[in-house]
Parts: C-alpha cells; structure tokens; sequence
C-alpha cells in the first residue's frame, strides 16, 4: 500500500486530523475526503487557478500541493466566505455585477480577489485584470468579474460586511 | 394581467439570476461533486500513437494490483456493445464512409489518446496506477495529419482498409457560379487557413454510472449539453427499454459544444457498473480532455470573389476542406453550417462551394461555440476587405454597398440549411447593425486616432465584421409548466444549462403568464425521468426552443386556473386575472383562490367525477416545434495596436451590435455575447491545438495551448438592437454564439489594417506574435535593427 501519514489541519477554523496517502494533493483531500467540494480541478497543472484556496491567507494551488504539505497549516476556501447562508460583499457583487455563468471558475476567482482585496483595497481596472490573469474564466469574457471586483472593493472602502 | 411589482422580474428584466448563490457558496454540485457509497472509479488505457493496429492485451499486472477491480477491454464487452459502433447522430446522403469508433478499440485505434482498456480501482489514484501496468502491443500504422495532404494520391489512409480518406463531399448553391464569374469587373482570390481550437470548459468532462440488478437498468448522471440524446444513444448502445436508463446531467460547468457529443466513455463506466454492481465514477483529466475532448480544427479555404465595377457582389465560389478528425460522429452538420453561413448579410446572387471533409488521424471535430459559422464569416469578411482593398474603397462602404435591406425580409438565401429548410432570413436590419457599431465605436473618428499614434511610432488598426446566425435550430424543446398542491410551481426541461442562465430566464418567462414572482418558479432541467423527451442545450436554441414552449405552457396553465377558479367562484373566466399567486377578480381583487387551492381542485377527489371535464392536474406539457430557424446578427468592430517589434496584439477598443430579436434578460445577454467575444479573441490571436506531422498532439495543456486571459481580452462596449422575429411567439432569437462568430474577421481585419503600410496580407487564424513577425519579415524593427 502506499505510504501513509497523519495531518492535523485547520480549514476554515475547523480542526482536521486524517490519515492520507502521502501523495494525495490538497484539492483532493478537501473534496474527496472532507467532502468540501467547493474548491474545483480545473487543470491539475496549476495554470487554470479554479483550485484556489489560502493557505495561511496566501492564495496557493491547491492541485499542485500535497495534503501533507498542510499539516499544522490554516487553510482557508470558498466555503468560508458566506456567513449563515448570507453571501459576502465580495460573492453579492459577483451576483450583482453577473460574474459568473457556469460557476466552476467562481470558487477559485473568489480565493483570489479575497486576498487580493485585501491587500489592495482600492485597485485600477488594469490592477484587477492582472490579479485575475492566474485564474481561467471561458464563459464571461473577464468583464462582470471586473465589475465585481471593483463593485466589492468600493463597498468594503465604506465600511460594507 | 400583471401587477407592478411583477413586471420587475418578467420578461425583459434583468433580474440576478436563481443559480448564483449555491455556485458563490461553493454548493454548486457538478459531476465530480458527486460521492456515492461503494463507488469505484475508472482510468483508461489510451492509444499513444495517432495510428496503430492493436495486439495483445495483456492485464495480469494491473489486476495483481491491490484496489484493481476489472481491466476491461474490446473482448470483455458486452456482446451488444462489441455489435455496434457508436451512433451517427446526424445521418446524410452525402456522407460517403460513416466510419465511427467501438466503446474501445477492436483490433485499431485512429487518434491518439483512443481509449483501448478501462481499469476500474478503489481511486483514481489506483486506477491510473494499473493503467500503466497494462501491457498493450502496438504496432504503428502511417498516420495523416493535413488534411490538405490526404487526400493527395498515395496519402496514407487514415483507417485501414477505408476507400480513402474523404469522409463526405457535398456541393453548395445558387444560381450560376461559373457563367457569372466570365466577364465580371473583378474577380480577386484569397487562400485562408484557419483552426479553431477547442471548447476547453473549465470542468472537464465526467460520468458515473449506477446499475440497479432489479430493473436491469442504469442511472447516468453525466456532465453533458442534453441528457435525452445522451439517453437515445445509450439505449441503442445497450439495446435497453425506456424505463431502463435515466440520465441526469447536474450542474455543468461549461459545455460550447462538445460537451454534447455521446463519448465512449460512458458506455464504459455503465458496462462497469454492471460488471461490478457498483457505482463507478470516470472523470476527465485536463491532459484526457486536450487529446478526447472534441475540437473544431482546421479548414482550408480557396475562395474567388466577383464583383462589378461598383463593388457590388456578382458571385462567391470556391474550395473548402474540411478536417473531421478520426470519426464523424455528427455527420456533416459542421462543414455544412459553415458552408451555408458563407452569404451573410450580404447579397450574394451566384454562389458555389465544393465541401469536401477529410479524416486525418486526430481525434474529431464537432461543432464548437459558433460552429462553423466563425470561419465562414472570417472567410467572407476576407474577402470583403479584399475587394474594398483593391478598389481603394473604404471597408464599411463596400459592406453597405451590398446588404441585404430591411425591406427584403423575408430574404431567401437561395440555399438549404442543416435544419433541411431554406435558408431563409425572417428578419433583421444588416445596415443599422453596422450604422450602430460604427457610431459606437467611433469609426469615423479612428483615422485621426491612428494618425496620432502613427507619430508615436504605434501602429493602430480597425476591423469590422458582420454575421448572420441561424440560431433556435428545432426540433423542439420540452416544457412542462406544473402547480403542485401546495401551490409551489415548477418547470421541468430538457434544456440542459451549462452556464446560460435556463432556471433564471425561463422562470422569468412563466412569471409573466402566472402572475408570480420568478423566484417563486422551480426549474428543473435535464433529468430524463422528470420529462419524456428533450433535446438539450447548443446551436443558440434554448431560449427559443424552451423559452416558446414554457410560454405556451404556462399559457395553458393560466387559462385552466381561470377555467376552475371560475367554476369553483361562479364566474366567467374574462372577469379573472393571475396575480400575486392567485387568481382573483378583476374588478374586486379580494375575491380570490390561491393557485394551490386550485391545484388542490384540478387534481380531483377519489371516486369523485372531474368538474368541467378538464383533464387532471394543474399543468400543462408543450414542445414547441419551430417551422425554421431564426436569424441572428451582428457587427463587431475591433480597434487594435500591433508592435512591429514583438508581432504582439493588443485590442484597445471593442465593439459589438447585437440583434438577438426580443430580450428575456439584458443582463444574461450581454453576458453571453461578451464570454463569447473572448471566446473570438482566442480564435483570432491565441488557440492554437499543434500536431507533428505524425499527428501526435503537442500542445496538451494550458501552457501550449492559451486561453484567454483577463489581460487579453477587451472590455466590450455592446449596442442592443431589437428585430422581433416573427416565427415565435415571444420574438426571441438565440443569443449564445454571436459574440464568437464574428470576433475573428473583426481582429484579423484590424491586424491587417494595423501593418497595411507594410503591405503585410493575413489569411489564417489564429495570428500569433511570431507569425505577424515572420510576415512582416524585414519591417519588424527589431531585425533590421
């Protein structure tokens, strides 16, 4: 059989302990085994960027790291983001600014602004194309997911939740 | 019939759509979202040569391995699924060798990356472990690549023992090519070459099969564009009952096309499933999905245009070889759209276009986002920038020269479309369209902008393009528009959403005949079980197809609400009206019954005759059957700056005029026609599938092959315009494709432009950096320097 381990990770404030092949990759421990399949396979090669996820609050590809890379590490995804239901700033503006068509992408672009907002909370266009240019959307053109981010990150300079 | 409040989420609103918050919240369920207990799961075992004749299988490794559960191949079939090649879904006369594959290969394999043998595992870790300890004897075979080249005497043959290499060939035409050609003004000829690519969706394709031994039948959740015509070959294959196989296709993420076409793949996880008695699970990886995902490749365009001396168009005729790949799984629909898109908005008088598809050892071209059309309009929109070239002629004034007008609607084309009608446009106005992008994008002021540039050394291009789309193909689409007893609405369809906002729009087209909020409408889409018949989701036909019908069924539905309200009030039914969940009396609004007391009276009592003699339930099934399609058009207008240096295209200014006939949600529909712009921009500047000249593929990632990204594709400044079409109830026509169709001709046109002071001709896409470089030749400055 292959060689095993055991991790202890947090993800989205929820403590983990598992027993996983060593070769199992971070999207396929949160999917398969914990059944959070909000984070989505795009590629596996790291280019398409729909796995997306924090690890310690910086954006990482999930497909293209270990689980076991995780041990004792926060990690953070798409399902975190609502609270109780209710969608975030960041998810009503995708909704609002219509950023999403099939949704496979979303989980991934979501990751990605989360971190890029708030690290820069009041971005240009041009600033915003370029932190989504790691992350593949075929269906909309980029244009509602521009929108968004830029209909979120003037929201969240007002002080909006 | 509607009170205020309610127009706001109708027809023409451009409401947020239903599906948003379960995809923002991560609960979207796509297909590999889906565990079920005791589930297996499948790897495959693919041809590594383009071309080769299978030997040997020898499996006793990877059965060794711990966690395998079977390594099926061709012999370990079921006896009805070795029978039997895959279906031809779109038979046709011209269709001169219907050469389609086995669920894996019998004793050869024509693509690389044909599946040969299924291993079924524990994971798919194991899986794909036991695949590489199957041991496969190979020989290779000569393996086509051209499709120029194959059909050359001598050429290889791309299946052993075929008759040659040409799949189909048909002819197109109006009036008198040949004799209008002899004598006119101009004649000007153009070779254009142009590939488009792949569908690439963000989620790969996937299937999982369950088998129940009592019913001797199966359950398909699969990740598909029509879960009906999924279910039709599926019967076929397994020569089952109706009741034997329910296909459901879950949330999609993302199909444009291929992702409609029936694939070995799950004829091989439900041979599994039975074999094995549980669920088995196969999805798709990326690098799978670059070698066996249906693509929409290469044609070949030798093209003669005549024109008078005024540039008016006397006759187009030419060549086009078309690539197939290694099957024809959808017959000649392809080259046939194509071919019969090549007249446009213009008038063409004389017309004739000798078809010929070809097989090449690569894996086969179906429709893609546009199909076919892109490249008729490219070659067209070449051909039209030619002419205004030669006649020193501006290109927007040579275009309006040779419009069809309003006025000639309907206009007959002259030729017959894949629907097997003429073509026949039902409306549109071509000279507004282009009249509205020019102003948008500020045409007539582009030469001073490219002045300034010029100064600085910039070189700035404009490029138009105008297309006509066929959109709203039949036969029809299902609808059945239900009222439960509790008062809760539903909508059932075989439309099958990958993106297109169905649950969102069509909810909003029964509000307006319900007098309910669209939120308070239920869509469920693509389950064979929950309705009959269905077709399924492509060819810009679901708004028209779904859309009429959920009209007409909810219209249905209204009227026998009134119908029993009536008799249950003792009333007429004019004096009654739907709104806000009930109907109720126009005159005196409190007089009312709630929808679920009627739904509660329309399904009668046990023992108890039915009033009225209405037939039972509150609901109503159609299938609206349109006579035709309807036309859709378009001009994009695309503004570029090209570095001479690097050959690197940036469009600085985009613009689209759309005219999808009445709009059910603005919002949707500028979103559609924006994602299918990128999907345009990808064609003309970035997606390129390379093969040797073996025909193995060389680009199988996203690293060889680029997407778009959001630093490559333009904003979009988008122009609505709005020419009912008279065939459907609603006015609607498709409005999926038209942001790709016409991205291409646009940019090239631009690019050209951009480089006409060095005299560069571009004649294929896409055009890549190194290419504009290579034909700029000595101009591009950084080799002269």
């Amino acid at each position: 059989m292959a060689d095993t381990r055991t991790i202890a990770v947090t993800i989205n404030g929820k403590p983990h302990t598992a027993t996983i092949e060593t070769r199992m990759t971070l999207v396929d421990f949160l999917r398969h085994e914990l059944k959070l399949t909000g984070t989505h396979v795009g590629c596996e090669h790291g280019v398409c960027g729909a796995c997306t996820v924090l690890v310690n609050g910086i954006s990482a590809r999930a497909c293209l790291m270990l689980a076991v890379q995780c041990d004792s590490q926060q990690v953070t995804t798409v399902e975190s983001l609502a609270t109780d239901g209710k969608l975030n700033v960041l998810q009503q503006a995708f909704q609002d600014n219509h950023g999403l068509q099939c949704g496979f992408c979303t989980p991934g672009m979501l990751m990605t602004l989360t971190e890029f907002l708030r690290d820069k909370p009041d971005p240009t266009v041009a600033e915003v194309r370029e932190a989504l240019s790691g992350n593949l959307c075929r269906c909309t053109g980029y244009q509602g997911i521009v929108d968004a981010a830029l209909d979120a990150a003037k929201k969240l300079r007002e002080g909006a939740r | 019939m509607k009170s205020g409040a309610e127009k706001l989420t109708g027809f023409g609103a451009s409401v947020k759509r239903k599906e948003d918050p379960a995809f923002l919240r991560g609960e979207g369920q796509f297909i590999d979202d889906i565990h079920l207990p005791e589930m297996l799961h499948a790897a495959f075992v693919r041809s590594p040569y383009a071309h080769a004749k299978v030997g040997a299988i020898d499996k006793t490794a990877a059965l060794a391995l711990p966690g395998v559960h079977a390594v099926i191949t061709y012999a370990d079939l079921p006896e009805e699924i070795r029978r039997q090649t895959m279906p031809l879904l779109v038979p046709h006369p011209a269709i001169k060798q219907a050469l389609l594959p086995y669920a894996l290969a019998k004793d050869e394999t024509c693509y690389a990356g044909e599946p040969v043998v299924c291993v079924i595992a524990d994971s798919r870790y194991i899986a794909e472990d036991a695949t590489q300890l199957v041991e496969v004897d190979y020989e290779p075979l000569p393996a086509v690549n051209d499709c120029r080249a194959v059909i050359e005497d001598g050429a290889p043959l791309a299946h052993a023992g075929a008759e040659s290499n040409i799949a189909a060939r048909f002819p197109v035409k109006v009036g008198d090519a040949d004799r209008a050609f002899t004598g006119a003004a101009h004649v000007f000829r153009e070779k254009i070459y142009q590939h488009r690519g792949g569908p690439f969706f963000m989620e790969c394709r996937g299937a999982i099969a369950q088998y129940d031994a009592q019913s001797q039948g199966y359950t398909l959740h699969v990740s598909s564009q029509g879960s009906h015509r999924l279910k039709r070959c599926m019967l076929d294959m397994f020569e089952l009952g109706d009741h034997q196989m329910r296909v459901i296709a879950p949330d999609v993420g993302g199909g444009f096309g291929p992702k409609g076409s029936f694939y070995p793949e799950y004829i091989n996880v439900a041979v599994a499933a039975r074999l094995l008695r549980r669920p088995v699970k196969w999805i798709e990886d990326r690098r799978e999905n670059f070698l066996t995902t249906h693509q929409e490749r290469d044609q070949y365009w030798d093209m003669e245009i005549a024109v008078d001396a005024d540039a008016k168009i006397i006759g187009v005729r030419g060549q086009l070889i078309h690539e197939t790949g290694a099957y024809v799984p959808w017959g000649i629909v392809l080259p046939w759209i194509t071919a019969t898109t090549v007249p446009g908005p213009y008038v063409v008088p004389h017309f004739k276009l000798d078809v010929i598809s070809v097989f090449t050892n690569k894996i086969q071209t179906t429709p893609v986002r546009g199909a076919g059309r892109p490249e008729a309009v490219t070659t067209m929109e070449r051909l039209m920038d030619r002419v205004a070239r030669e006649l020193k002629l501006d290109r927007a004034e040579v275009r309006r020269r040779n419009f069809v007008q309003p006025e000639q609607m309907p206009y007959k084309v002259g030729i017959i479309f894949r629907d097997g009608r003429p073509v026949t446009y039902d409306s549109g106005d071509y000279p507004a369209s282009q009249a509205a992008a020019l102003k948008t994008a500020d045409y007539d002021g582009f030469a001073k902008r490219q002045a300034a540039a010029r100064k600085q050394g910039r070189y700035l291009g404009i490029g138009l393009a105008n297309a006509v789309e066929a959109t709203g193909l039949g036969p029809y689409e299902s609808a059945t528009v239900r009222v439960a007893t509790s008062g809760r609405i539903v909508i059932y369809t075989g439309a099958t959403p990958q993106g297109q906002s169905h649950k969102t729009t069509l909810a909003q087209i029964a509000s307006d005949q319900l007098g309910v909020d669209f939120n308070d409408i239920t869509v469920v889409t693509a389950d064979t079980a929950t309705t009959a018949l269905g077709i399924g989701s492509f060819a810009a036909r679901t708004a028209v197809n779904a859309g009429s019908s959920v009209h007409v069924a909810a219209m249905e539905v209204a009227a026998k609400a009134k119908k029993i309200a009536a008799g249950m009030m003792e009333c007429v039914e004019d004096d009654l009206e739907l709104a806000d969940g009930y109907v109720r009396l126009k005159s005196a609004p409190d007089v009312k019954k709630s929808l679920r007391e009627i739904a509660v009276k329309s399904i009668g009592m046990p023992g108890f005759s039915m009033a009225g003699g209405l037939p039972p339930g509150l609901e109503h099934t159609a299938h609206f059957t349109p006579d035709q399609a309807v036309y859709s058009s378009g001009t994009h207008v695309a503004e570029v700056e090209v570095d001479i240096e690097t050959g690197e295209v940036n469009i600085v200014r985009y613009t689209v005029a759309h005219d999808c006939g009445r709009v059910i949600n603005p919002m949707v529909v500028e979103g559609q026609v924006i994602g299918g712009v990128a999907h345009g921009v990808g064609n003309a500047l970035y997606e390129q599938l390379a093969f040797d000249e073996n025909a193995q593929p060389l680009s199988t990632n996203f690293g060889e092959y680029l997407l778009p990204m959001a630093t490559d594709v333009p904003h979009v400044d988008l122009v609505h315009l709005e020419t009912p079409s008279p065939l459907n109830p609603l006015g609607i026509k498709g409005a999926g494709e038209g942001g790709t169709i016409s991205a291409i001709g646009a940019i090239l046109g631009a690019v050209e432009h951009a480089l006409e002071p060095f005299g560069v001709h571009i004649a294929e896409a896409p055009i890549s950096p190194q290419r504009i470089v290579a034909l700029l030749g000595e101009h591009a400055r950084g080799r002269t320097k």
